[in-house]
């Protein structure tokens, strides 16, 4: 009849058809392989296409929030100018280091793992760890002395200048794109939290560790994004506040 | 050979417990889980057609005040989109299927499957909060600034809802995708997959590319009515136009998202039910691609006029007559499959007579929205509304209950009664025409849309609409009790109580939990008929 | 199942390179190119962008699909920047018969002056 499905070895047997998750049957495969997959590289591929397409799915994401601010700077460059000049370039340069630093520090981290430097991997996961908590602080200082001077828009809003109107709408946008960003390295923190944990507990090899590889795409995706933040934010217009 | 008894273990039997539902694993379990929540809304959302329909039924606002009319087709609008039309195929007939279709045991990310229906309940629940709270009142596109400024009803909590619920889509997009990717049985080439697993994929990439953006406008929705931050504000220099373009940028592909799945199951079917491969596989299996692609070029054409620029609305109405022509090309290509085709009038068949039809009318009434002249006269009229009721309900629905009238007996292992199932598939097709035929001359004669009162020379139409309703609801509540019916006291359907090829009808029905003893071998493509106008008992 | 390994020096280099252009981008933001700003600004964001995904996320040596993916997203971030912008970069070129500026141009809010009225509860 159709198809001709030709019988095919299925690795745990005809036994396993019957019971559900029944974990009875001795494993020659990797502790890691699920049982709906075939091979360990089958998996391995799966996980790495799911975690880049979900990726996109956060270029689309930030991609709003973007649009937003693409037209209304064409629309007020001025506001743009003023906007940008209220934020703090050294601050925001030093966590551009740090992040790309960190960038650094994960890419080291998912090359030991794929070397089976266990305890290499778990420092260097550490370190990266440590500088997104670094580039946290920075920026809790930065939106704190935000609030300070009332430039947090909303009933509160309140900013010397002839475009303030339009200032706030940067400041939204601002606020938007990098509490947006902020909460993206909470989270991502968290991860690492807890694939640093796994790492010290052994579980990785040079077979199988998939989880640093993709927990290393996301974080340097969220470093991708501050990459366009930086010059898009804290960058504008700063020839002519120099004259 | 009639009975009731099932074979052996199967996906439905091997556990019982409640635990082993909600904390299943099982794409199959997860369909039907997935059944359950969409029906529910399905209903919730026919209530409150009901409640507009009634007020419509005289031209005075003496059923309900007018901010109760915004309510309930505001509400009606949110129900029926996000946890209806979006879900239903893909979520439901997609999550079933698609593992068993490709040749594999599961979907390629079980647990994340599971979470897509949390994700999905807990959407659902934020908006049955904002129901209980009054609803919304907006419109189900929550233009600004009224509802951002103006508007006193729930609009934070309806859109924390389809912000959740929209990560649900995002999570079954995503899933699909790999696993059409990656767990294809060992012979199945992408040209030997069925057409609904193309059009599957096809949906996944608007899921992936357009929920994040809707996402992203809901939460700047809210962030400026909660907050005050002015990114739409006119009074800080803002502009709701950008709302617009934002919500419907997503919104638009999100069509082809309610009608891309749909489509595949009338592939599937009509192939079944004509005894013949679909005429044209590859240019059906491309145009999926290509509406799903074409589909993000055209959002503006929700604003012609909405005061952008009359340069980029004849831009925006060129591209939306390109998108037509990929889905002139399936019905083509159905049709053609249909000519030489022994036909089986059995109920999937019957529905997807209703949506050739329909579909069509849909189709090409959205030509005339694309003409920019004529869509000045058109927009926010019963037109607009005719419109894609015929293609929501007219082709989505019934592309829906196509598929499931087709896949019941794999789901449940049971038959329904096709003569009752014949009956309502056609009293909702003629209780369709009576609803919506008359929306199209309404709108035409300049009855506009989301007002409670209207025109005493409208009447006769709209009393024509309501009782089309009405035959619509009885329509739905038959197919609802007979479906149930037949998971207590049905025959056992057998494997492939159609005759049909596809990897799903070679498992028995319903499947064991890892639905293939062995993994099959595919050595031919999708649809190879053979004998023509054999039958199976 | 291991993918490729860069060796150590190869991710030194895009840091040290990432660093350089992150220096660049600092200093030439303080130079007056007038319109030129922005694009340069950009480019060079786009340039530590493509450093970061071909070196630090493997990129390079990844298979065809992922860099599909990739090129797909950000041109479907382009198809949102640039049909949109046909509607606002052509606002104004339209003048409405008997009119005199253009339907829906840029919302002003009279003068370039002080405060809007108060934001409603």
């Amino acid at each position: 009849m159709p198809n001709g499905a030709v019988a095919h070895a299925d690795p745990h047997g005809p036994a396993s058809a019957a019971g559900f998750g029944a974990g009875g049957h001795d494993h020659a495969h990797h502790p890691a392989l699920q049982h709906h997959f075939q091979t360990l590289d089958q998996q391995h591929e799966a996980s790495t296409l799911g975690m880049w397409i979900f990726l996109v799915t956060e270029v689309m994401f930030f991609g709003g929030l973007l649009m937003a601010y693409l037209l209304y700077r064409v629309w007020y460059p001025e506001a743009w100018s003023e906007g940008s000049e209220e934020l703090d370039i050294v601050l925001g340069g030093f966590n551009t280091v740090v992040l790309i630093g960190s960038s650094l520090t994960m890419a080291f981290g998912v090359r030991a793992a794929q070397t089976g430097e266990q305890k290499a991997t778990v420092r260097w996961l550490l370190l990266t760890i440590g500088l997104g908590l670094t580039f946290l602080v920075v920026k809790g200082f930065e939106y704190y002395h935000k609030w300070e001077l009332h430039h947090i828009p909303g009933p509160n809003f309140s900013f010397e200048g002839p475009h303030a109107a339009q200032v706030q709408i940067f400041l939204s946008l601002y606020f938007g794109l990098t509490g947006l960003h902020a909460l993206h390295m909470i989270i991502g923190c968290a991860i690492m939290g807890v694939i640093t944990w796994m790492a010290h507990k052994k579980r990785f090899t040079p077979e199988w560790y998939t989880p640093v590889e993709l927990a290393g795409l996301y974080w340097h995706f969220v470093d991708i994004v501050w990459i366009f933040l930086f010059p898009l934010l804290y960058l504008v217009d700063r020839a002519r506040q120099l004259s | 050979m009639t009975t009731t008894v099932l074979p052996r273990v199967n996906y439905l039997n091997v556990r019982h417990t409640l635990a082993s539902w909600l904390f299943t694993k099982d794409h199959k379990r997860i369909g039907l889980m997935y059944l359950v929540v969409v029906t529910a809304a399905f209903a919730l959302g026919g209530v409150f057609a009901a409640g507009v329909r009634i007020e419509l039924t005289t031209p005075e606002g003496d059923f309900v005040s007018a901010d109760t009319y915004n309510r309930l087709f505001t509400m009606h609008g949110v129900a029926m989109v996000f946890f209806v039309l979006i879900p239903a195929v893909p979520a439901i007939l997609g999550n079933f299927v698609l593992p068993l279709m490709i040749g594999a045991k599961d979907v390629a990310f079980p647990k994340i499957n599971l979470l897509s229906w949390y994700v999905f309940v807990i959407g659902f629940v934020f908006t049955l909060a904002a129901m209980a709270f009054g609803g919304v009142d907006t419109g189900w596109t929550f233009y600004t600034p009224y509802s951002t400024q103006f508007s006193n009803s729930s609009v934070m909590l309806t859109g924390i809802g389809i912000f959740i619920t929209g990560f649900s889509s995002i999570l079954t997009g995503l899933n699909f995708m790999v696993t059409i990717h990656r767990m294809r049985a060992p012979g199945m080439t992408w040209f030997r997959m069925p057409l609904f697993v193309w059009a599957l994929y096809a949906t996944s990439i608007v899921q992936i590319l357009g929920t994040p953006v809707i996402a992203i406008t809901v939460g700047m929705l809210a962030l400026e009515r909660a907050l005050g931050f002015g990114i739409f504000d006119p009074r800080l220099g803002g502009d709701p136009v950008l709302f617009q373009h934002l919500f419907w940028f997503y919104s638009h592909p999100a069509v082809y998202i309610m009608i891309l799945p749909p489509m595949g199951v009338i592939s599937e079917v009509i192939a079944c039910f004509s005894r013949k491969p679909v005429f044209g596989y590859s240019f059906v299996a491309f145009s999926s691609l290509a509406i799903a692609i074409f589909g993000f070029l055209v959002w503006a054409h929700h604003l012609f006029v909405a005061g952008i620029s009359p340069y980029s609305a004849m831009v925006f109405s060129f591209l939306s007559f390109a998108v037509a022509v990929p889905s002139a090309v399936k019905t083509f290509n159905w049709t053609a499959t249909l000519y030489k085709g022994a036909i089986w009038w059995q109920a999937p068949m019957i529905w997807v007579f209703g949506f050739l039809g329909l579909f069509l009318v849909g189709g090409l009434t959205g030509l005339f929205l694309a003409s920019l002249g004529l869509d000045v006269h058109l927009h926010d009229t019963y037109f607009v509304v005719a419109h894609f009721h015929y293609i929501m309900v007219g082709g989505a629905i019934m592309g829906y209950f196509s598929g499931l009238h087709y896949w019941w007996p794999k789901m449940t292992g049971k038959m329904y009664s096709n003569s009752a199932a014949t009956f309502a598939a056609v009293l909702v097709f003629v209780g369709f025409n009576l609803t919506f035929f008359p929306q199209f001359i309404l709108g035409y004669l300049g009855m506009p849309r989301r007002y409670h009162v209207y025109a005493e020379e409208f009447q006769v139409l709209n009393v024509m609409s309501t009782a089309g309703a009405s035959l619509l609801g009885v329509g739905y509540t038959l197919i609802a009790s007979y479906l149930i019916h037949s998971v207590f006291r049905g025959r056992a359907a057998g494997d492939n109580p159609w005759g049909a090829t596809g990897l799903e009808w070679e498992t028995q029905s319903p499947p064991i939990p890892e639905n293939f003893d062995e993994t099959p071998i595919v050595t031919g493509g999708a649809y190879e008929y053979t004998k023509r106008g054999a039958k199976v008992a | 199942m291991a993918g490729h390994i860069s060796p150590k020096s190869t991710y030194y280099t895009i840091f040290g390179s990432l660093m350089v252009l992150t220096a660049v981008t600092v200093s030439v933001a303080f130079v007056n190119l007038g319109a030129l700003n922005f694009p340069v600004a950009l480019s060079i964001a786009i340039l530590k962008a493509t450093l970061v995904i071909l070196f630090f996320m493997h990129v390079k040596y990844s298979s065809r699909l992922t860099k599909l993916i990739c090129g797909t997203s950000f041109f479907f971030l382009l198809v949102l920047f640039g049909l949109t912008l046909t509607d606002y970069l052509s606002r104004g070129w339209f003048a409405a018969p008997g009119g005199t500026a253009g339907a829906g141009t840029q919302v002003t809010i009279g003068p370039a002056a002080p405060e809007p009225a108060s934001v409603e509860p």
